[in-house]
């Protein structure tokens, strides 16, 4: 059992857990992620190290509620534990020099994206910092985000923070503005990872995404994570997580993730009633 | 000598009308009075070649004289100085070419029936609570066990019997390999390989879940850490596929994520567990090997309406333990022989909807020794399939070698050790299983486990 050290509510659908896990937090590096089962009936899912205190021996990982899993991680408290962590999975970042990176994030990708960004920006990179969410109130780690920007954007669906509009079209201008980005970076929703794809493709700047297909035990055993990158088959919990996002077959990516949606809609219904049904019990 | 008696035994199993609606174990096993009867067909033969035919060398005919004297604790004792998990091995050994081949009654399709009597004896035993072995005095020394598949557990309970403290380090969050995630309870029952496995770990094996070996930490860490011998036992578990178009649609499943989220996961369970599986009413299975049969019973189980093996050769080269095929054909699954897929389908929603397939004809041997089958131009035909399964075989998992300087690797990605040993290139290492053969048999594993097991030992010793 892997101990949870705190928790923190850092939006109404997502959640920040630090967790006892020493052997992950001495080996695993930006980029990496883990395995995660709540308990004995659990799913295995992958969640991106979003920080490491490998003295401590703790990580953290952000959660979005999504689904079945996400929601029921989301009513644990410090003190309650997860049956299963696991890793680190996955290569971590390439960390070179690149002069200019653009670090995107959108959802938990804003999470996923900050230890990257660190990273980047500790070996040498100028980092341009842009985040976005639905509204406000969705955003996660801004400050941290624009800690170590030195540009640095957000933008809102509904425009109640920063830009109106998406992470893309920020990117966009400053592409068109002809200036200097040797490397665009991006985790969040395969929508906003694909809109970056289609703005940087145009003017050639190559694009690293981080890619999240479904995955089960992410040690290359199943299969199930594989997508088309040039033409290859590759498994993403052992090849990637990350990829040249020029490569990536989108479409193919998306019906492999859309063949579970029907049984993950219906886990997530009787997950809800029984929680609603627990609350009436204690009303 | 005894009078030749050529009526084996049938086995009792569940029929098949009823058990392609659960999950429950198909042969349910000898009673005492069967099992007596059929050891009493044994002639005892002096030259004992069904011996030579166990990976293992069983002392077959010593634990079936001692069955037929009705002295069960000893013939348990016989059988378990050579084979630590029995109940296991009299489920999923291909008796038919290992013992049972090398029986005399062989020719005249009687043989005793071996593996039916280990398992009788075996379970016996595991009802009755198991006798531990006399372990040998602590050494102090340290060995660390990577995969808890049989080539694994079998090396842990040796070394830990020797004296050694062993501790396995297990990638998944379950124990056993294969036994765990690949083979489904219809033919194994969890709580058999669960009692072996907790049998072992009386002995003092630790399991360590969880732990990747080659991402979690390094062979050359977990021998810088304090272990003073590494045994990998990490399997062949990465999914072939056939190489034609349309293999990442929808629906095509590798046998490994179909049979882990069935059999790991308990996908059967849906949604008392979290993990979903989805099976349609046309299901497609490619591959005839023992992987291909479990996955196309699951899939009838699971409610398809039609399952179909797609096999490029015939009958007599499928790989499968005939009682495997033979199970299938009797549940329904039809069998689509000298047939391979040349492409996949897919609908307007990149799901898989059917399967383009080639009749095959059969030419000269191969390096395999079996015929190598030749397309038969102008056969094209296409098989309607909402759900395929691939399973024409695995090859070692990278993560290992990958991350271990010094490890020499053939160039199908197996490790390469001394046959005799199980030492390979790099020093305080031995390996065994399917990661140095290959995806093989369960009794082969245990067999490699068992020798770099007393080769370890030796080497702790000072002796090698
Ligand atoms: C569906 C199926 C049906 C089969 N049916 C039969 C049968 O009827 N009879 C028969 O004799 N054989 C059968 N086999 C073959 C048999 O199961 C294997 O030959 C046998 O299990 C091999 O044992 P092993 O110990 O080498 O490895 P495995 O059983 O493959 O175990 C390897 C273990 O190592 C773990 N591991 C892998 N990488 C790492 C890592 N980096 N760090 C830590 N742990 C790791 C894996 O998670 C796994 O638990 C079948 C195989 C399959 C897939
Ligand atoms: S998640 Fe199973 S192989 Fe990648």
């Amino acid at each position: 059992m892997y101990k949870i050290l705190a928790t923190e509510t850092l939006t109404v659908n997502s959640k920040l857990f630090r967790v006892e896990a020493p052997y992950v937090a001495r080996k695993a590096r930006p980029g990496q992620f883990v395995v995660v089962v709540v308990d004995e009936q659990g799913e295995r899912i992958p969640l991106t190290v979003a920080d490491i205190d490998a003295g401590a021996g703790v990580i953290t990982i952000i959660v979005q509620q999504v689904g079945k899993t996400t929601c029921q991680m989301a009513t644990l408290e410090a003190g309650d534990s997860l049956a299963v962590v696991a890793g680190p999975m996955g290569l971590p970042s390439h960390l070179g020099n690149y002069g200019t990176v653009a670090c995107l994030g959108g959802g938990f990708g804003m999470a996923a994206m900050f230890p990257i960004a660190r990273a980047l920006k500790q070996a040498g990179n100028k980092i341009i910092g842009i985040i976005g969410a639905r509204n406000l109130d969705l955003l996660i780690w801004e400050d941290r985000l624009r800690g170590i920007s030195d540009e640095f954007y957000v933008t809102t669906d509904d425009g109640s923070k920063g830009r109106k509009g998406f992470v893309t079209q920020v990117l966009q201008e400053k592409l068109e503005a002809k200036e200097k980005i040797d490397l665009v970076f991006g985790v969040g929703p395969v929508p906003m990872m694909r809109a970056m794809t289609r703005t940087t493709l145009p003017y050639g700047v190559k694009t690293i995404v981080s890619l999240n297909p479904v995955m089960i035990d992410a040690t290359g055993l199943c299969g199930v994570c594989r997508v088309t990158v040039a033409g290859e088959t590759k498994f993403a919990c052992v090849d990637g997580p990350e990829f040249d996002a020029h490569q990536v077959d989108w479409d193919q990516l998306v019906a492999r993730q859309a063949l579970f949606v029907p049984e993950e809609k219906l886990a997530l219904a009787r997950f809800q009633e029984r929680i609603a049904a627990q609350a009436g019990a204690k009303a | 000598m005894p009078k030749a008696n050529f009526s084996r035994h049938g086995m009792p199993s569940q029929d098949a009308a009823e058990r392609i609606k659960n999950f429950g174990e198909v042969a349910l096993g000898y009673s005492e009075e069967m099992a007596v009867e059929e050891a009493n067909r044994c002639l005892q033969c002096k030259n004992k070649p069904c011996v030579d035919g166990c990976p293992v060398n069983v002392r077959i005919p010593e634990f079936i004289k001692a069955m037929r004297e009705g002295d069960f604790p000893e013939a348990a004792r016989i059988m378990k100085s050579t084979n630590m998990l029995p109940a296991i091995c009299g489920r999923v050994c291909p008796q038919e070419t290992q013992c049972e081949e090398k029986c005399v009654y062989f020719k005249r399709g009687a043989s005793v029936a071996i593996g039916r009597l280990e398992r009788w004896i075996a379970d016996w035993e595991l009802d009755r609570g198991v006798e531990l072995p006399q372990l040998s005095e602590l050494s102090g020394k340290k060995v660390a066990v990577v995969g808890s598949g049989p080539s694994s557990l079998t090396a842990a309970g040796e070394l830990a019997r020797m004296g050694h403290q062993v501790t396995i380090f297990e990638a998944l969050h379950r124990p056993g390999g294969v036994l765990t995630y690949g083979i489904p309870p219809f033919r194994l029952p969890r709580t058999v390989s669960g009692a072996e496995i907790a049998n072992l770990q009386k002995l003092g094996v630790d399991i360590v879940y969880n732990f990747v070996v080659g991402k979690t930490a390094t062979v050359d860490e977990m021998l810088a850490d304090g272990y003073d011998a590494v045994f990998l036992g990490t399997g062949a578990g990465l999914p072939q596929f056939v190489g034609v178009p349309g293999e990442n649609l929808a629906g095509v499943y590798s046998a490994n994520e179909f049979l882990t989220r069935v059999n790991l996961m308990k996908a059967y369970a849906f949604p008392e567990y979290d993990t979903p599986v989805k099976v349609g009413d046309r299901v497609a299975v490619v591959g005839a090997g023992n992987v291909a049969m479990d996955s196309a019973r699951c899939a009838l189980r699971l409610g398809a309406k039609e399952v179909s093996i797609v096999y490029r050769r015939s009958r007599t080269e499928m790989p499968a333990r005939a009682e495997e095929a033979e199970h299938a054909e009797e549940e329904g699954v039809r069998f689509l022989l000298l047939t391979a897929p040349t492409k996949m389908i897919g609908n307007d929603k990149g799901a898989v909807c059917a399967m383009e397939c080639q009749q095959m004809q059969l030419g000269e041997p191969d390096a395999s020794g079996r015929r190598r089958p030749l397309p038969m131009p102008g056969s094209e035909f296409t098989l309607e399939a909402d759900t395929v399964v691939v399973a024409i075989g695995t090859s070692p998992n990278p993560l290992v070698p990958r991350s271990t300087p010094g490890l020499e690797v053939s160039r199908h990605g197996t490790v390469v050790v001394d046959p005799a040993t199980g030492a390979t290139t790099k020093k305080g290492v031995w390996a065994g299983g399917d990661l140095v053969t290959g995806a093989a048999t369960v009794i082969s594993a245990m067999g490699a486990g068992r020798r770099a097991a007393a080769s370890i030992d030796k080497y702790l010793k000072g002796e090698e």
